[in-house]
């Protein structure tokens, strides 16, 4: 199984978010970066799938230099190959971010064959778009399925699992090649090792210039204008008590709002 | 004139599901500011769109005509399929904008109908208005951050963001006046779909249409802790919620993590039991209509999002919270 999967690099949002003054983006001084909790399960998946019944493994990320740092993360993981699309550091629309991905898989298929499977985060931790996977999968002709919780492979088919919106589970099969687009919870990431980490740091990225969507051609968006944190309704917190003392407090406050008769 | 506004109306049982209905919301605000009696039309799929109590079930949400397929392929969810489905109807109608709803799958056949037709798409809207450019405002990290946008495209595609719109009917307008869509799918909108399904366990209360739902945190300390999370709920009638530190640790399965990789919910009630309260969960139950944030730890920051706090140890305070509830029931 040659396998492909796609991240990207995210800033590591803990309590609050902060934004630069012009409102174009989030705040980094302070954050760390990192890739959506998909897309590490998508490593892991990678992985696991190669450990088990053997094949080849790739990395790839469309961003800024920097972003090879997530790229070494997976190698450390156990990811053998990593492709840095490499734009100038700005915020690529999905539309733009599906073609280079996609005109970067071909040439990679070119010349290293095909992928039986390319596996992408149901959705980026900060774009939230939904989308590029799906795009990347219709520009190849490739089967594709979102939302992912489990992976199994039968002849040349993968059977993919998800939640289904009863609370019950639904399967899909699909003949490979395809995409899959994975969710957190598809399995529990490993921690990368020592040994994993220094492997990484001696392997080499190979670079590639992200290509720009001409404009003309395809209709790009939706264009971010500006960035602003929701305003919050400043709740104003009732205490009902201290520790078990405040139990008759509760349950007054449950009959109140009508959850307990 | 403008071309009608069209969106994407689930109906797995009987109903058209809640989702869907927020959508109606959006399209009838967008449909307002077109003017010119700009029609909100519906596209029914799933399993209960062909029974006539669904496209009934739209009377007073403001839709002119529902769009009902009579293919039986498009009763079984299958993501290329029903986008073919909906570009049908945005090609035949002239569509200004085609709206799905923020779940798993509107999002996932918007993304469909985008990529076949080569077209931008917003996914999570929670405000949008026509012009020259429509200008929108989507959430970005699940509603953590918002980004206001310009969307240019002869058919504005979008989903619109969970929970930001009511799916309370307005009154406005009867039934709608069903059309049979007749349309023919090709082999390759078939080559994924749903071949199989296993059922919710019988009885079980789940996450989003739980009324009670009580969530559990790192705080608990352990699998083991979680009885008395779950003894409580189940005096409640409710469903458990988890953070990520509860299932990054194996206490819980994920299925049961609230927060932007987790399920979004919409309780009359949640009970957050020894979580701090991350944004990435935060954004998971903040559209609970009450918060009640049982915590150690009076300046965490749940308590900024809580309406009701219990200051104290969850290992003593839930417990007692349960043992008042039986004895009023005695």
């Amino acid at each position: 199984m040659n396998i492909l999967v796609c991240v990207k690099r995210v800033p590591q949002t803990g309590g609050r978010i902060v934004l630069t003054a012009d409102g174009q983006e989030i705040d980094r001084k302070y954050l760390g970066f990192t890739v959506s909790p998909h897309e590490e399960c998508a490593v892991e998946e990678a992985v696991r799938i190669v450990e088990a019944a053997g094949g080849q493994t790739a990395v790839l990320s469309l961003g800024p230099a920097e972003a090879d740092e997530q790229l070494r993360d997976a190698l450390a993981l156990g990811i053998e190959r990593a492709i840095l699309l490499e734009t100038d550091g700005g915020e690529w629309d999905p539309v733009s971010t599906a073609a280079a991905i996609a005109a970067a898989i071909r040439d990679q298929e070119a010349a290293h064959g095909p992928f039986d499977l390319i596996l992408f985060g149901n959705e980026s931790a900060d774009g939230g778009g939904y989308q590029v996977g799906i795009r990347v999968a219709v520009a190849l002709g490739r089967p594709v399925v979102n939302g992912i919780k489990a992976l199994t492979f039968r002849d040349g088919i993968v059977i993919a699992r998800r939640e289904a919106p009863d609370g019950g589970w639904e399967t899909y099969e699909l003949p490979l090649p395809a995409v899959v687009g994975v969710k957190e919870g598809l399995n529990l990431p490993r921690y990368p090792s020592v040994p994993g980490r220094i492997r990484a740091k001696k392997k080499e990225i190979e670079r590639v210039l992200a290509a720009v969507p001409d404009a003309g051609s395809v209709t790009l968006g939706p264009r971010k204008q500006l960035l602003r944190l929701p305003v919050e309704q400043a709740a104003v917190v009732e205490i009902l008590g201290r520790g078990p003392e405040a139990a008759p407090a509760v349950v007054d406050m449950l009959v109140q709002i009508g959850v307990l008769s | 004139m403008s071309g009608p506004v069209i969106v994407l109306v689930e109906a797995p049982g009987d109903e058209p599901d809640r989702l869907s209905l927020e959508a109606l919301a959006l399209a009838r605000g967008l449909a307002d500011a077109l003017g010119g009696g700009t029609a909100v039309e519906a596209v029914l799929v799933g399993p209960g769109a062909a029974a006539s109590s669904a496209s009934a079930a739209l009377a007073g949400h403001g839709v002119a005509v529902a769009h009902v397929p009579s293919d039986a392929w498009l009763h079984a969810y299958a993501p290329a399929a029903w986008a073919a489905a909906l570009g049908a109807v945005i090609d035949a109608r002239g569509a200004a904008a085609a709206i799905g709803p923020g779940s798993d799958r509107g999002s996932e056949v918007l993304a469909h109908v985008a990529a076949r037709a080569g077209l931008p798409m917003a996914a999570n809207v929670v405000a949008a208005e026509p012009g020259v450019s429509w200008h929108l405002t989507r959430q970005r990290w699940a509603g953590a951050l918002l980004e206001d946008a310009t969307l240019d495209a002869p058919v504005r595609l979008m989903t619109a963001a969970p929970h930001a719109f009511s799916a309370e009917p307005p009154g406005v307008g009867g039934a709608p006046a069903v059309v049979a869509l007749g349309i023919t799918l090709a082999d390759r909108d078939l080559l994924v779909r749903v071949v199989s399904q296993e059922s919710p366990v019988e009885g079980a209360v789940t996450l989003t249409d739980a009324k009670v739902v009580v969530g559990g945190g790192r705080g608990v300390g352990s699998a083991a802790g979680f009885a008395i999370i779950d003894e409580l709920a189940a005096l409640l009638g409710g469903a458990v919620g988890v953070s990520r530190a509860v299932t990054s640790a194996g206490w819980r399965p994920h299925a049961e993590q609230i927060g932007q990789t987790g399920t979004r919910v919409a309780p009359d009630l949640y009970i957050a039991c020894g979580i701090s309260g991350a944004i990435q969960h935060i954004v998971g139950c903040k559209a609970a209509k009450r918060i009640l944030a049982i915590n150690k730890d009076p300046d965490s920051p749940i308590m900024g999002v809580a309406d009701y706090a219990v200051i104290g140890d969850l290992g003593s305070v839930v417990p007692a919270i349960s043992a008042e509830i039986r004895r009023r029931r005695s």
